[in-house]
């Protein structure tokens, strides 16, 4: 079985990959790339935790194959920090204790820093009906709308 | 209660380990790695009951890149043995049982051999070349009807316990159990109403997000290391122990993060499969559950068939309760029936009351702990009933409920007589929230309902260090599960004096901090809490013997203020207050480092209540039922982060809705699981839920220096009853059975019409 070479641009830096046929971009960012912010939390694109920023549009990145990556810039959790700097939403999640175990937090953040940039003034509902893609077993939600529309506000100063 | 002025206790700082978590940098269980790792996957039964007849792996060892290849024969034949290592009682040998079968496969998902292997994918070409040969057995799935007399038998040497005379022929009753008080008889004579129905609920999963993960590595010495993610690294260390007879010191467990239990990570799936396999082939091995494998089998909770009856006088007064549960243990013994029929009836102060327990073993895996274990399946019934009889008397459900509130002085069915407890607050709150007199509309209505736990102390350790620049460190030893590292850096920075974010918290691994009960039971606040407060509290003992070196007056004249010692009295002198910092900094001088230890069994957790109110609207067409708002009002003792109080208030709300409107196992005729994934197993998300206002009471628990009960686990006591009830309120139909799921409230709103033609 031969592998796939990929170019493609994660994170605003050029990489390159090897990678077997079979394998998902999940499985090349966690285990090839090191970048093991993006979670599997089911492997079916049910949970959303595995959620990337691919040419601008938000994936999950265990329904993606690794090959499929070829030219293609695709950022994660990993780019929402400026260097020491938060992005607004993670500072918001943080503030309103918007998580809890902190497992399905990269793809919450992932899936509503996609939905700020295509939406920078979301209804509730909005919010709630795009990250619904996304599973939380711990919060029941309320502090994570709360907080992804404070930092839509803050956004939008 | 020690402290009552308060400067940190009470806010909400940034949790110390939150930035970590939102910019993807935690570890959690499948995110650590070793040099050399091998990958391991289970091979598991498909079939729900199955006699092992043959295991080959030969063809599997030959493939190039298999390391090694493990069943039941690679571990220990152990003993029966009970063991209190994890959240509610555990035979050793079930659960040696339950991580690789013995002689029988007793669930779909059942493992029977596991394999290392260099990749992923030749691990996966393995598992299809180990040959199994099974003999299928009958098998049994609904709790009632593997009690019944001519079902299949799991275990052929299970004898009921706790009937009188002992039985002499097996069956799939693993014991039962009788709590009672009063004369039941003579209650329900007095009675002038009375309400009696069955109620029933499905088995349904924690659904934590994070797969079991954990990576293992055995020496040639003897040592292991192993990276996990639980609730507990030292029961982790305690089963692994047992179940591979390794001597505890020669095993390291070093807690990942961990994404979310809520009691399906109290006990060891992966971790003794995966020490195995690395001292087979010398190499560490790292196994993760699918989410499959997550479904089929880690625990779920139990379903239950719960009988309630129960009667009162038309003024409220509650004369006489009765319930009968059964629940489901999966293969082996062990539901949490017990805490479900101590819960059951702990909200009322009772004269004769009556409540039997069965616990019943069929062909689905292990349940496990679920929040409150228990305590949701039986409350379903009781506040269901409530409602019910409080209609049928013309009584309104809250005031009902305050009629015949447990208070101080209650004694329980189970056996304790209740103090400090603070469900009567929880019921005035609820009455007077501006959503319980809120207007309803067409098809909407308001359903109410309460909950009990227990919550626990039990054994913690902590040690608290001053370091030379003044800053402290935490170090101890329960996983973080929901923000609790907050909470034992603000309690030992109230006791020290010093703001937050100089107090710095670390989970130890099982080597470095003193033994730890694991995270469950409402505990970790209140018992690691104390402990913590106790390891600060001698840390400021020592600081002010430091003072008193440095005046040369005696300690007792030297007070800690703010986080300064202060001489006090008259005969002490006047020196200017010396700073934690100042302490710090000259401690070689003094006496060396500074720092404090605590090991306690920590005694005297408070129960707490809860009662919530929901609105619903229901959509009659499809059956669909929408959550319009949710007040959850809890006594929680006292709130040390209020944040994320609420947000255990929150979450278990969220929860408890699932398990009411669409959370459930669905099994074929074959006895396999149809559902192992979240797109069919379907979990509540954004859009289903309203904002969840959690309301916080406290009324103290003086056991504790800062007055914690406990929070994780009442609120998902009383969600299914507040739905259910609310449905009624809303359209006139009773549902007694969970998931109230679009086809099943469609089924019966048509029978209520067949019935009305």
């Amino acid at each position: 079985m031969s592998k796939h070479h990929v170019s493609a641009t994660v994170n605003g830096e050029p990489v390159e990959f090897l990678c077997e046929p079979q394998e998902t971009l999940l499985d090349v960012l966690r285990d090839h790339l090191n970048l093991t912010g993006s979670k599997e939390g089911c492997g079916s694109g049910d949970c959303g935790a595995c959620s990337v920023i691919v040419d601008g549009r938000l994936m999950c990145s265990c329904l993606m194959l690794g090959a499929e990556a070829e030219g293609r810039a695709i950022d994660t959790i990993e780019s929402l920090a400026q260097g020491e700097t938060l992005h607004p939403l993670q500072q918001r999640f943080l503030e309103h204790a918007a998580l809890q175990c902190g497992f399905c937090t990269p793809g919450f953040l992932v899936a509503a820093k996609a939905l700020l940039d295509r939406n920078p003034n979301p209804t509730e509902s909005e919010a709630r009906y795009w990250l619904a893609g996304n599973l939380c077993r711990c919060t029941g939600y309320d502090k994570i709308i709360r907080a992804v529309m404070d930092a839509a506000a803050d956004l939008r100063k | 209660m020690a402290y009552e002025t308060l400067k940190v206790v009470g806010t909400r700082p940034i949790r110390p380990d939150g930035v970590d978590k939102v910019t993807g940098r935690a570890q959690f269980g499948a995110d650590m790695t070793m040099p050399g790792q091998l990958v391991g996957k289970m091979k598991r039964s498909p079939h729900a009951h199955a006699r092992i007849v043959r295991i080959d792996a030969s063809k599997a060892l030959a493939l190039p890149g298999v390391k090694a290849v493990v069943t039941a024969a690679d571990f220990p034949d152990i003993p029966d043995e009970m063991a209190f290592v994890g959240e509610g009682p555990m035979n050793f040998r079930d659960l040696s049982c339950n991580c690789m079968a013995r002689d029988k496969a007793l669930y779909e998902g059942h493992a029977v051999a596991a394999v290392a292997a260099t990749t992923s994918a030749i691990a996966d070409d393995a598992l299809a070349l180990i040959d199994v040969v099974y003999e299928v057995l009958p098998h049994v799935i609904d709790v009632e009807a593997a009690m019944a007399e001519d079902a299949p038998l799991l275990h052929p040497r299970m004898l009921t316990q706790g009937v009188q005379p002992a039985p002499t022929k097996p069956s799939n009753i693993a014991k039962k159990m009788v709590f009672s008080l009063g004369d039941v008889a003579q209650g329900f004579k007095e009675a002038e109403a009375i309400v009696q129905r069955k109620y029933t609920t499905k088995p349904v999963h924690q659904a934590y997000i994070e797969p079991h993960a954990c990576i293992a590595a055995a020496s040639s010495d003897g040592q292991a290391q192993i990276f996990s993610s639980s609730q507990g690294q030292f029961m982790i260390r305690a089963y692994v122990a047992k179940l591979l007879s390794i001597d505890i010191s020669n095993i390291r467990v070093t807690p990942a993060e961990i994404g979310g239990g809520f009691g399906g990570k109290t006990l060891v799936y992966l971790e003794p499969v995966a020490l195995a396999l690395s001292k087979k082939c010398g190499r560490p091995v790292k196994m993760v559950m699918s989410r499959e494998e997550v479904f089929k089998a880690s625990g779920p909770t139990s379903g239950g068939a719960v009988e309630v009856k129960i009667g009162a006088k038309k003024d409220g007064t509650i004369t006489a309760a009765e319930a009968t549960l059964k629940y489901q243990a999966g293969a082996f013994a062990g539901s949490p029936v017990g805490p479900g029929c101590m819960a059951a009836f702990a909200m009322y102060d009772l004269k004769n009351v009556t409540i039997t327990g069965y616990d019943v073993v069929s062909n689905r895996p292990k349940v496990a702990a679920y929040r409150a274990p228990g305590a949701p399946i039986s409350t379903f019934g009781v506040e269901s009933c409530i409602d019910e009889l409080a209609r049928k008397i013309g009584m309104d459900p809250v005031a009902f409920r305050a009629k015949n509130a447990a208070k101080n002085g209650t004694k329980a069915a189970y056996g304790p007589t209740f103090k400090d407890i603070g469900y009567v607050e929880t019921l005035e709150a609820a009455r007077k929230h501006p959503h319980y007199q809120q207007p309803l509309g067409k098809n909407q209505g308001r359903g109410v309902a309460s909950g009990f736990w227990f919550n626990i102390g039990g054994e913690s350790s902590a040690a608290v260090n001053i370091n030379e620049d003044g800053s402290a460190v935490v170090v101890e030893g329960n996983p973080d599960i929901g923000g609790s590292r907050a909470a034992m850096a603000m309690m030992a920075a109230e006791v020290l004096g010093l703001p937050i974010e100089r107090v710095r918290p670390i989970v130890a691994d099982t080597s470095s901090v003193g033994y730890s009960f694991l995270t469950g039971g409402s505990r970790v606040t209140f018992a690691t809490g104390m402990a913590v407060t106790q390891a600060a509290e001698q840390a400021v003992v020592e600081l002010r013997k430091r003072a008193a070196v440095t005046w040369d007056i005696p300690v007792d004249d030297i007070a800690w203020v703010d986080g300064k010692a202060q001489p006090v009295g008259a005969s002490a002198g006047k020196f200017p207050p010396l700073s934690l910092a100042e302490i710090a900094l000259k401690s070689a001088r003094t006496g060396g480092p500074i720092g404090g230890k605590a090991q306690i069994n920590a005694q005297g957790a408070a129960p707490g209540y809860g009662t919530h109110i929901c609105d619903v609207e229901v959509d009659q067409e499809t059956g669909h039922v929408t959550i319009l708002r949710y007040t959850a009002v809890q006594d929680v003792g006292r709130a040390i982060h209020p944040s994320y109080v609420e947000g255990q208030i929150q979450g278990g709300v969220a929860q408890g809705i699932g398990w009411a409107l669409n959370e459930e196992y669905i099994y074929d005729k074959d006895g396999r699981l149809e559902n192992p994934g979240f797109l069919d197993y379907r979990v509540p998300v954004c859009s289903d839920l309203p904002m969840i206002e959690a309301v916080v009471v406290e009324v103290p628990n003086p056991r504790h220096p800062f007055g914690v009960k406990g929070v994780g686990e009442v609120p998902i006591v009383p969600p299914m009853a507040a739905v259910a009830n609310a449905i009624y309120d809303a359209i006139g139909v009773r549902m007694p059975d969970l998931p109230i799921s679009p086809p099943r409230l469609r089924a019966a709103i048509d029978r209520r019409a067949e019935a009305a033609e």
